[in-house]
């Protein structure tokens, strides 16, 4: 079957000789809206059309955030500010696994947790930062935990909903072959769960990204919400722009290694 | 062909454990009926199917033949009259003695062939052992998968998804084997082949096999007795017992009387 396709397409492959290299610079198009935006940025900024205190020109930004690098400040909020959310997804990702596993495998526990769960995912992640100052302080403990919470609800969600939603043709099968309970958990229910799994963690990191910034911006003197919030103190747009492109480049790293991770596990 | 591997599985238990049921029948319905909900899918169904016969059963789409076997699989709990599985209730061995190939492949997506057909090794057989590897193997070469070992579900044709499904079901070794359609995705050549391979399985194994098809032509061929369904509810038309020496010729001349027996029956 596959040659004859390959023949019936000979022809059109040989005019399209040249296709396979236009497509692998493709994804360089999602460049160019962004860099007509920094373009009209620097124009508007340097026409005087919007005053440099309120927004810097895009080299100005770059120099600021060049400097915080070569002082060696900006490593050390960068570095904070990762680790928070690398142990805010560790600890909030396990808790939802286990619950996630708990209330997708027992009814029980689906009726008492579920309910309580599904409503505390809607309170917003600032109401809780008072609370958590309260009972927490303002050490690393308060953030991570606020942090672990964003992070939390999504991969409770998914994985919850995943292994309920396991197909009733598998787990029959499961049954016919007398598995076992471990056995069809270990070789049915779980490996049908990973795929939601894995877009409930990439939810999770997502939301730990809008946690730390929550938590630095109230209560830090490291992070990059730290410095987000002092650029605003010391009147300095440049220290504000640099911080936000900052947050987005970090939080798209971590968004594709995650993908990545899903791409290899699902994608297979 | 697949000898090889045979010598070196510990399956002698499995002949020890059947005199049990050298009075019972190996399979025994009175009076069965099923519903669901309004719907009368079986009305009163009696069959008896003695330790190591062929039983074939046919019937019109819709007249319960997929239900019987879910009955006897044990997969259905609710049911009224008496369903046992060498003499033991299927209400209480559940699927325990019985192997089950389902009309859809119900294959595990995110595994390879040869793990799927590995679900369907008995419990006690450890996995990773050599001698069951080589069992797995033998049987995807036995159902004409050779080489596709390594593929996953999603990258085989329906006939060949078929076919993995079978080699899980002939890898559990059960004392008795359902099998509900299985040959109904193949091609007429692909189909023969099967049909003469789960012939040699039975003849060498001796184990019990009830057949549900909607083929007349394999019914016949394949079975020592054809159980016809009719109606709905399902009720048991006419039972007709094929008369011709095995190995069988596919124009032996008892196989056409039987097959005018069946197609009769069926009203057609």
């Amino acid at each position: 079957m596959a040659t004859t396709r390959e023949t019936g397409r000979a022809s059109a492959d040989a005019a399209a000789e040249t296709l396979p290299d236009a497509d692998r610079f493709r994804w360089l198009i999602g460049f160019v809206v962004p860099a007509a935006i920094v373009v009209a940025w620097h124009l508007l900024v340097a026409t005087g059309v919007f005053a440099a205190h309120q927004l810097p020109a895009p080299l100005r930004v770059v120099e600021t955030l060049y400097g915080l690098g070569a002082s060696g400040e900006l490593w050390g909020h960068v570095a904070i500010t990762v680790q928070r959310v690398f142990l805010g997804v560790l600890l909030g990702a396990s808790v939802g696994i286990a619950l996630g596993t708990l209330t997708g495998l027992s009814e029980l526990a689906a009726d008492l947790l579920d309910p309580l769960l599904q409503s505390l995912k809607n309170i917003p992640s600032l109401a809780w930062v008072p609370l958590f100052l309260l009972w927490f302080g303002i050490g690393e403990g308060a953030k991570v935990l606020l942090i672990a919470v964003g992070a939390f609800f999504p991969v409770y969600l998914n994985l919850s909903a995943g292994i309920g939603e396991v197909s009733e043709d598998l787990l029959e099968v499961a049954e016919v072959y007398d598995l076992g309970r471990i056995e069809s958990l270990r070789r049915v229910v779980f490996p049908a769960a990973v795929p939601s799994l894995l877009v409930g963690i990439r939810g999770g990191v997502g939301l730990a990204w809008m946690f730390v910034v929550a938590a630095e911006l109230i209560a830090a003197s490291e992070g990059i919400g730290f410095l987000l919030s002092d650029g605003r103190v010391l009147a300095r747009p440049d220290i504000i722009v640099g911080s936000i492109l900052l947050f987005a480049f970090l939080g798209n790293l971590s968004d594709l290694a995650v993908k990545e991770v899903e791409n290899r596990v699902v994608g297979r | 062909m697949s000898s090889v591997g045979e010598g070196a599985i510990p399956d002698g238990d499995a002949s020890e454990e059947r005199p049990e049921s050298t009075t019972d029948p190996s399979l025994a319905v009175r009076g069965l009926t099923k519903r669901y909900g309004e719907t009368v899918a079986l009305d009163g169904v009696d069959l008896a199917v003695d330790e190591g016969e062929f039983v074939a059963v046919v019937g019109p789409s819709g007249c319960g033949k997929s239900t019987l076997l879910r009955v006897l699989s044990g997969l259905e709990e609710c049911f009224e009259g008496e369903a046992a599985v060498g003499g033991t209730d299927v209400r209480r061995a559940g699927s325990d003695h019985v192997g089950m190939v389902f009309q859809e492949p119900r294959l595990l997506a995110w595994a390879d062939v040869r793990e799927n057909v590995a679900i369907g090794l008995p419990a006690d057989v450890d996995r990773d052992d050599p001698a069951a590897r080589d069992r797995v193997d033998d049987l995807i070469e036995t159902v004409g998968l050779d080489g596709f070992a390594e593929s996953r579900p999603g990258e085989l044709s329906g006939g060949m998804a078929q076919r993995v499904s079978l080699a899980r079901g002939l890898a559990y070794d059960p004392e008795v084997l359902l099998l509900d359609e299985p040959f109904s995705a193949l091609d007429r050549l692909t189909k023969y082949e099967q049909q003469d391979h789960l012939l040699d399985v039975w003849a060498e194994r001796g184990t019990t096999v009830a057949l549900v098809t909607h083929d007349v032509e394999e019914a016949a061929y394949l079975a020592d007795r054809v159980v016809v369904l009719g109606g709905q509810p399902g009720t048991v038309e006419a039972v007709i017992d094929v008369d011709a020496d095995r190995p069988r010729d596919r124009t032996d001349g008892g196989l056409l009387a039987a097959r005018r027996e069946i197609t009769d029956a069926l009203g057609l």
